[in-house]
C-alpha cells in the first residue's frame, strides 16, 4: 500500500539533493568550523619508531612553550583501554588493548604517546616539537613473513606469531579428492597493497563539558556516533547518558570513520580535566601515518574446474595485515571474516575451504575500508576464473556464464542464502554493450598495430542489510544491526524523521525524505531528517556496510506508517468510523468510501497537540510514530557486472583506461542519480586501489607516504567516465525494495582493471596478480616480451 | 602542519630585499610565489627565521625579447604569465616555454607559483630548470655588489642548492637566443606530479634537417644534466632513436619508490624520442 | 624561536569586496585566518601542501592555494571565497554555476565543492570557451574522493556551454 499514486511517487525519482544549497554557498558545518568561546587546541606527540618500550615521557619542555596551555602523558589522564572482542575462543581470536595514549610500549610510527593543549594549532605544534620520549627499540615487524616466523618478537604477549584471528571454516568433505581429480586446477597468489580510505575530511572533534546538562558534548565526525558515545563513556569512566555525540557535516568516511579513534577520547578527557572546549583536527600527515589504514592482504588461492569450465571447489587461505591493534568495535576479523565467509560470491561452487588469519604489525592500525576484502577477494576470484577460462581454452564471459547463480533463493556452500538478484543478465548485458560499442574489434585492430588494449570483466555481488542475526554469525561481542527511527509531526503537519544512521555524502537527507514523504503522501519540504545526534535517538549503529538504506531505510519507513496509522485513527475517530477505513495520502487522511471527507495533517495535528479534548480517551495526545527494524536472515544481495577496457603504454608503462562499463541491480533505486553517485565515487575508489595508491614501510616500520605526492590520489586525469545501466530485483523483505549501494563500485574495479591489464599482457605471458599495478610492473612485463620476441 | 614561527620582512625594491638579506644572513629565506616553500615550512621541513617577502616588487614582473632575439623574463612573472602569454611575444622563437608550462603543476599552482621561484628553489626535476639548462639560459643574480649572470649549467649544484649566494636575489633569467625546435616532455604517474623523468631538447635544424642541439635531463641526477653523449649523436646525424638510445646509456639515474635505474632509463629513451619529435613537429 | 613567535603582522585584507584589519602572527596562512579570523569557513583544509585544492579561493581573479600563502602576502590583494558565489539578499540564491553541481550531482559529502567552485569560478572567467577537455584538465587539479569527478566536469561543462548560449542570445 501506498498513499501516492505510481506517478506522484519520490522513491524512484533524481529529486535534487536537499544537503546541496548548503554545501555549495559554504554554509555547511564541518567539525573544525566549530568555535566554541575558550577553545583549544590539542595535537598529539606521536610515536617516532614502529616497535619500541617507552622508558620516560617527558613534556616538562612543552608545557613552557609560547601558547601551550597543558600537555597530558597517558598516566596524567588515566583512561581505560579500547578493546575490541570477538565471542571466540584463544585459539580463534585475540583481543588487543588498545592504550588511548600509548603507556609503556608503542606499536607503530605515529601511535599517539601524549597531548599538547594550546591557544591554537599552531602552538600546539610547536609544544609538540619540545616534548622528550625515550624509547628502548624492539625488533619491528613489518610484514606477514616477519609476523608469522618462528620465534618472531611478538607485538602483543598474547599472541604467539602475532595472529590475532585464525580461523578455518566450511571445510567441505572430500575438497581434496575433488583437487586431486580435477581436469584443471589453477592458483593465484595476490597481495593488495596498504590502502587509505581517504576521506578528504580528516578526522576531528571538539569536546567540551555542559555544566547544565552534565554532559560532555563530543561533536564529532564519525559514522556511527552512538559507538563512540559507548567508548567515552567506559573510557572516561562516564553513564552513559553524561555523553553525548552530535556529528555535525562529514566530509566523507569510507569505514574510515566507523571505527572509535583515540584521540577523541584523548582530546575529550582533557577537556574535561580542563574544562574549556578542546578541538582535534586531524592533519593530512597524521591522516596518512597515523590514522586507520586498511585492504593489505594475501590472498593464496587454487580453483578446482571440470573440462567445461565449471568450478568444482575453492581452497583459500588469506592472511590480512591489520596492523597494530584490533579497531573497535569490529576487531581485526573484519576483513578475515568477510573473506572466508563470502569469497563463494556469484559463483556456484560446490566446495570450499578456507582460512583466514589477522596477523598484528607494527603499522597503523586497520578500519573497514569499503568494500572490507570484497575488492580484494573478488578479484582474486576473478582472476581464477580468467586463468581457467585461459587454460581450458574458453572464452572468459562463457565461462562466468557456466557458473554464476541463477536460481535464487541460493544456498551456498558457505551456508550464506542469496536472494535473488540479475547475476547472469547483469554478465550479459555488460558483455553485450561492450561488444555493441565495438571494443573487441578495436583490440584487434590494436593488436595489429603492436598495441596492447585489454578487455577485462568482473562479476560479483555484494550482501547488504546486514541485520543482528548476520553480524551475530561474526560472533562479534557487541552485534550491530538493528536500527531505530521515530517519525514526528508538529503542530503545523510538518515531519522531523531521526534515524540511527549517519550519511555522510550518501544523501540521505534527501533518500530518507523521499521514503517518508511517499508513505505520508506529504511534499519533500515538509520531512527533515534528523542524525547523527545521540540524545534525539536511543540507539543507532551508524552509517556502514551498506545499512543505511536497506536497515535505516525500512526503519524510517515503518515510523512513517505508524505516524500514518494514528493519523489515521485521529481521523476515523472524527467520523466514527474504523481506522481501516480510512487512508493517508495528499497531506490529509480520507475515507475510502467518500474521498471527500478528509482532513488535512494539519488539521489532525491541532486537534492532537492543541485540543487534546477532542482526542477519544484511548488515544494518547501527540503524534509520532517508532520502529525497529532488522534483518533476520542472511541479508540482501545487490549484484553487478563491470567491464573495462585499458590500454598499456609501451613507452612509459602507464595503464589508460579507455572505458568502464557499469551494470549494476541495487534493488529499487530511491533516488537513481545518487546510486549513481555511489556507483561513481565507488568505482574511481576501486581504480585507485588497482593502479595508484598504496602506503607501504621500510624495514624500520616507517611509512612511506607523509602526503599526497606518495599517497597518489587520482585526479580527474586519471579517473574515466563511467557509463552505468540498472538492473532492478527489488528485494523481498527491505520495506522499500532497495539493496545496499555504497560500496558496490569499489568491489568490482579491482578486478575489472586487473584483469584488463592481464588481457593486454596476454601475448607477454606475463600476469600481474598484485595491486596496485605501477608502470614499471607494466614496463617490466612488456619489456619481457620483447626480450622474448628478439631472442625468435 | 603548521609552520614554526619566522619574522615577515616585506621588501619594497630589490635593493631592499637584497640589504634584507644581507643583514638577516642565512637564516633567511626569500619568498616569491611560495608554492614550494610554503609546503616545506608547513611541514616543518623547512623553517627560516627569516621571510624576506618579494611579492610586491612589480619589477621583477616582466617578459620581453631584446634587440638580440633574446627573451628576459623577470623572476616574479608567474607560471601563468608565461602559458598565457600573447604569441607575438612567445612565437616562434619561444613557443616551447608557453607550451612546457602545462606540466607545471596544476592551474592554482601556476597561478602563484614564479620562474624566479622554480629556478631558485632548483628541484631536479622542476620544469624550469630543465629548460635554463637545454636552451642554455643565464640567470641574472642581484647581490650588494650588483649585478652577474650565470649560465644555467653552472648555476644548479643539485639537491636544492644553487650558485646563489645568501645575499644574493635572483631577478631574471634570459634565453640568449631562439629556441624553434624545442621542447619538454616528462612522465609521472599521475598528470601534475613532480616528473619521474623529464627530457628536454633544443635542436639546431635547417630546412626541417636536424644538425645538432643540446639535450638535457630531469629527474636522473640531483640537478638537470646535459647529456652529451646523446648530443653527439644528433651532431652526428644520428636518428632520434639512436640520440634517445644514447641518452639512456650515459644515465646513471637512481632508484627510488617511483622507479628503478632501469625504469628511469627506458623513460629516458622514451621521452628524449618524444622530445625530438615534438620538437619538429610543424 | 619566542622572539619569531611574537610577530604580529596588522593586516588589511580585501575578501568578498570587503575590508577586514586583521592582528595575526606572520605565520598564520590566508585560508587559516579566513576560516578562523574572519570566520568564513566555507573554504576548507584538507592537505595543507597544496595538492587537494580544498582551499581554492580566487586572488585576484586567479584560482590559487589558500594552505600555500601566508595571510600577509595576501595584503592589496582581492580574495574571492565560495561565500561570494550566492546571490540574493539572504545569499542563498545560488549561482548558475552552483545549481549547475547540484544538477549534475557533482557533489556528495560536499567538502572538496567550494574549492571546486573557486577553481571552476576562475577558471572559466579567463577561458569562457573551454572545450570539455580542457576543463577536464583543470578539474584534475583538485582531489575529490566521492564523486569520481565525472559529474564536476559535466557540472562546469554544462555550465561554461548555458553561459556561451546565453552569451549568443544577447
Amino acid at each position: 500500500m501506498t498513499p501516492r499514486s505510481t506517478e506522484d511517487r519520490l522513491v524512484g525519482r533524481s529529486v535534487a539533493r536537499r544537503e546541496d544549497p548548503r554545501l555549495l554557498t559554504g554554509r555547511g558545518r564541518f567539525v573544525d568550523d566549530i568555535a566554541l568561546p575558550g577553545m583549544l587546541h590539542a595535537q598529539f606527540v606521536r610515536s617516532t619508531v614502529a616497535h619500541a618500550e617507552v622508558t620516560a615521557v617527558d613534556l616538562s619542555a612543552v608545557r613552557q612553550v609560547p601558547g601551550v596551555v597543558a600537555a597530558f602523558t597517558a598516566e596524567d589522564l588515566g583512561l581505560g583501554d579500547i578493546t575490541a572482542r570477538l565471542d571466540r575462543p584463544l585459539t580463534e581470536f585475540v583481543p588487543t588493548a588498545m592504550p588511548v595514549l600509548a603507556r609503556d610500549r608503542v606499536r607503530y610510527v605515529g601511535e599517539p604517546v601524549a597531548v599538547v593543549i594550546a591557544r591554537d594549532a599552531y602552538a600546539a605544534e610547536d609544544g609538540l616539537e619540545a616534548a622528550k620520549v625515550s624509547y628502548a627499540p624492539l625488533t619491528p615487524v613489518t610484514c606477514e613473513d616477519q609476523a608469522l616466523a618462528e620465534g618472531a618478537p611478538r607485538l602483543h604477549d598474547d599472541a604467539p606469531r602475532n595472529t590475532l584471528v585464525d580461523v578455518s571454516l566450511f571445510a567441505s568433505e572430500g575438497i581434496d579428492a575433488v583437487f586431486a581429480a580435477a581436469p584443471c586446477v589453477v592458483h593465484v597468489d595476490s597481495r593488495t597493497g596498504r590502502q587509505n580510505a581517504l576521506p578528504l575530511e580528516t578526522r576531528g572533534t571538539v569536546a567540551h563539558w555542559d555544566d547544565r546538562e552534565e554532559q560532555l558534548v563530543l561533536e564529532t565526525c564519525t559514522q556511527v556516533p552512538h559507538q563512540v558515545r559507548t567508548v567515552a563513556a567506559r573510557c572516561l569512566g562516564l553513564d552513559e547518558r553524561a555523553v553525548r555525540v552530535r556529528v555535525p557535516d562529514m566530509g566523507g568516511g569510507f569505514g574510515l570513520k566507523c571505527v572509535v579513534g583515540r584521540e577523541e577520547i584523548a582530546a575529550a578527557a582533557a577537556a574535561l580535566r580542563l574544562r574549556r572546549p578542546v578541538k582535534w583536527i586531524e592533519d593530512r600527515k597524521d591522516a596518512l601515518t597515523a590514522s586507520f589504514l586498511a585492504r593489505e592482504q594475501h590472498y593464496d588461492v587454487r580453483a578446482a574446474f571440470d573440462a567445461e569450465g565449471r568450478i568444482l571447489g575453492l581452497d583459500a587461505d588469506v592472511v590480512c595485515d591489520m596492523g597494530a591493534y584490533s579497531c573497535y568495535p569490529f576487531t581485526a576479523g573484519i576483513e578475515p571474516l568477510m573473506a572466508s565467509a563470502e569469497m563463494p560470491g556469484v559463483y556456484k561452487v560446490p566446495a570450499y575451504r578456507v582460512r583466514g588469519r589477522a596477523i598484528t604489525t607494527n603499522k597503523a592500525p586497520t578500519a573497514p575500508y569499503r568494500g572490507v576484502s570484497r575488492p580484494q577477494y573478488v578479484m582474486v576470484v576473478e582472476r581464477l576464473f580468467e586463468r581457467a577460462a585461459r587454460e581450458l581454452g574458453l572464452d572468459p564471459v562463457e565461462i562466468r556464464r557456466r557458473n554464476v547463480i541463477t536460481d535464487f533463493p541460493y544456498t551456498g556452500v558457505n551456508g550464506i542464502t542469496y536472494d535473488p538478484g540479475s547475476y547472469r543478465e547483469a554478465l550479459d548485458l555488460c558483455e553485450r554493450t561492450v561488444r555493441e560499442e565495438g571494443w573487441y574489434e578495436k583490440q584487434a585492430a590494436a593488436a595489429a598495430e603492436g598495441r596492447h588494449l585489454g578487455i577485462g570483466y568482473s562479476c560479483f555481488s555484494e550482501r547488504t542489510g546486514y541485520g543482528s542475526t548476520a553480524f551475530a554469525q561474526r560472533k562479534m561481542e557487541v552485534v550491530p544491526g538493528f536500527d531505530l527511527s521515530e517519525v514526528r509531526m508538529d503542530t503545523s503537519g510538518a515531519v522531523t524523521v531521526t534515524t540511527g544512521t549517519m550519511s555522510h555524502g550518501q544523501s540521505h537527507e534527501t533518500t530518507m525524505a523521499q521514503i517518508v514523504a511517499d508513505e505520508l503522501g506529504l511534499p519533500l519540504a515538509k520531512v527533515k531528517l534528523h542524525q547523527g545526534d545521540t540524545d534525539r535517538i536511543t540507539y543507532g549503529w551508524g552509517t556502514f556496510a551498506s545499512r543505511s538504506i536497506t536497515v535505516g531505510g525500512s526503519a524510517v519507513r515503518l515510523a512513517a506508517a505508524e505516524l500514518g496509522k494514528k493519523l489515521r485513527r485521529i481521523a476515523a475517530a472524527r467520523w466514527d468510523v474504523s481506522p481501516e477505513e480510512t487512508e493517508c495520502g495528499q497531506g490529509c487522511v480520507r475515507r475510502r468510501d467518500d474521498p471527500s471527507m478528509s482532513l488535512t495533517y494539519e488539521q489532525l495535528a491541532e486537534i492532537a497537540y492543541l485540543k487534546a479534548h477532542l482526542l477519544p480517551k484511548d488515544i494518547a495526545p501527540g503524534l509520532t510514530g517508532t520502529a525497529a527494524f532488522d534483518v533476520f536472515n542472511d541479508g540482501t544481495f545487490s549484484n553487478a557486472t563491470h567491464a573495462c577496457v585499458v590500454e598499456l603504454h609501451e613507452g612509459t608503462g602507464q595503464v589508460e583506461i579507455l572505458r568502464y562499463v557499469c551494470v549494476e541491480d541495487c534493488g529499487v533505486a530511491i533516488n537513481p542519480q545518487v546510486v549513481e553517485g555511489q556507483c561513481r565515487g565507488g568505482i574511481a575508489q576501486g581504480i585507485a586501489g588497482a593502479l595508484f595508491e598504496q602506503v607501504t614501510y621500510d624495514a624500520q616500520g616507517e611509512p612511506s607516504a607523509t602526503g599526497f605526492m606518495d599517497y597518489k590520489v587520482p585526479t580527474a586525469h586519471e579517473i574515466p567516465d563511467v557509463a552505468i545501466h540498472h538492473l532492478e530485483t527489488p528485494c523481498a523483505f527491505t520495506e522499500t525494495g532497495a539493496k545496499g549501494a555504497g560500496e558496490g563500485g569499489t568491489i568490482g574495479a579491482p578486478a575489472a582493471v586487473l584483469n584488463a591489464v592481464n588481457d593486454a599482457l596476454r601475448s607477454t605471458g606475463v600476469e600481474l596478480d598484485h595491486t596496485p599495478i605501477t608502470p614499471e610492473a607494466v614496463h617490466d612485463a612488456l619489456r619481457r616480451q620483447r626480450t622474448l620476441e628478439r631472442a625468435r | 602542519m603548521k609552520p614554526a614561527p619566522f619574522r615577515y620582512h616585506r621588501a619594497r625594491s630589490t635593493e631592499d630585499a637584497t640589504r634584507l638579506l644581507a643583514e638577516l644572513g642565512a637564516d633567511a629565506k626569500v619568498i616569491a610565489g611560495g608554492q614550494s616553500l610554503v609546503a616545506m615550512m608547513n611541514y616543518r621541513l623547512a623553517r627560516p627565521a627569516h621571510l624576506v617577502d618579494i611579492g610586491g616588487l612589480r619589477a621583477l614582473d616582466h617578459l620581453h625579447t631584446d634587440a638580440d632575439g633574446g627573451l628576459h623574463i623577470g623572476a616574479l612573472t608567474t607560471h601563468h604569465t608565461v602559458e598565457t602569454a600573447p604569441p607575438d611575444v612567445l612565437e616562434p622563437g619561444f613557443g616551447v616555454l608557453r607550451r612546457a608550462m602545462r606540466w607545471i603543476g596544476h592551474l592554482p599552482i601556476r597561478t602563484r607559483g614564479t620562474v624566479g621561484g622554480s629556478l631558485a628553489h632548483a628541484d631536479a626535476t622542476a620544469e624550469w630548470c630543465l629548460l635554463a639548462v637545454a636552451l642554455g639560459a643565464e640567470l641574472v643574480a642581484e647581490g650588494p655588489h650588483g649585478r652577474r649572470r650565470i649560465r644555467a649549467e653552472d648555476f644548479f649544484f643539485g639537491y636544492y642548492t644553487t650558485a646563489l649566494d645568501p645575499g644574493e636575489l635572483l631577478v631574471e633569467v634570459v634565453f640568449p637566443r631562439p629556441a624553434p625546435h624545442a621542447a619538454l616532455t616528462e612522465f609521472a604517474e599521475r598528470q601534475g606530479d613532480f616528473a619521474i623523468v623529464a627530457a628536454a631538447v633544443d635542436l639546431d635544424a635547417e630546412d626541417g634537417t636536424v644538425r645538432g642541439g643540446r639535450v638535457a635531463l630531469g629527474g636522473v641526477a640531483p640537478a638537470p644534466v646535459r647529456v652529451p653523449e646523446a648530443e653527439a649523436v644528433l651532431a652526428g646525424g644520428g636518428t632520434f632513436a639512436e640520440c634517445a638510445a644514447a641518452a639512456a646509456d650515459a644515465s646513471d639515474p637512481p632508484g627510488d619508490a617511483n622507479g628503478s635505474p632501469e625504469y628511469r632509463r627506458h623513460l629516458i629513451r622514451t621521452l628524449v624520442q618524444r622530445a625530438c619529435e615534438e620538437a619538429m613537429a610543424p | 624561536m619566542t622572539d619569531a613567535a611574537t610577530d604580529l603582522q596588522l593586516m588589511t585584507l580585501d575578501v568578498n569586496g570587503e575590508e577586514h584589519e586583521v592582528l595575526a602572527e606572520s605565520r598564520r596562512t590566508l585560508v587559516d585566518v579566513l576560516r578562523h579570523d574572519l570566520r568564513l569557513t566555507g573554504t576548507h583544509v584538507g592537505c595543507e601542501h597544496g595538492i587537494c585544492g580544498a582551499c581554492t579561493v580566487l586572488v585576484d581573479d586567479r584560482p590559487v592555494r589558500a594552505c600555500l600563502m601566508f595571510a600577509a602576502q595576501a595584503e592589496g590583494a582581492r580574495i574571492r571565497t565560495v561565500e561570494s558565489l550566492s546571490d540574493g539578499t539572504d545569499g542563498c540564491e545560488l549561482s548558475d554555476l552552483q545549481q549547475a553541481f547540484s544538477a549534475h550531482h557533482g557533489l556528495q559529502c560536499g567538502f572538496c565543492t567550494p574549492g571546486f567552485l573557486m577553481l571552476a569560478e576562475g577558471f572559466l572567467a579567463e577561458r569562457p570557451d573551454a572545450s570539455k577537455e580542457e576543463i577536464r584538465e583543470v578539474v584534475a587539479a583538485n582531489l575529490c574522493r566521492c564523486t569520481g569527478y565525472q559529474t564536476i566536469v559535466e557540472a562546469i561543462d554544462g555550465c561554461a556551454a548555458a553561459r556561451r548560449r546565453a552569451g549568443k542570445e544577447k
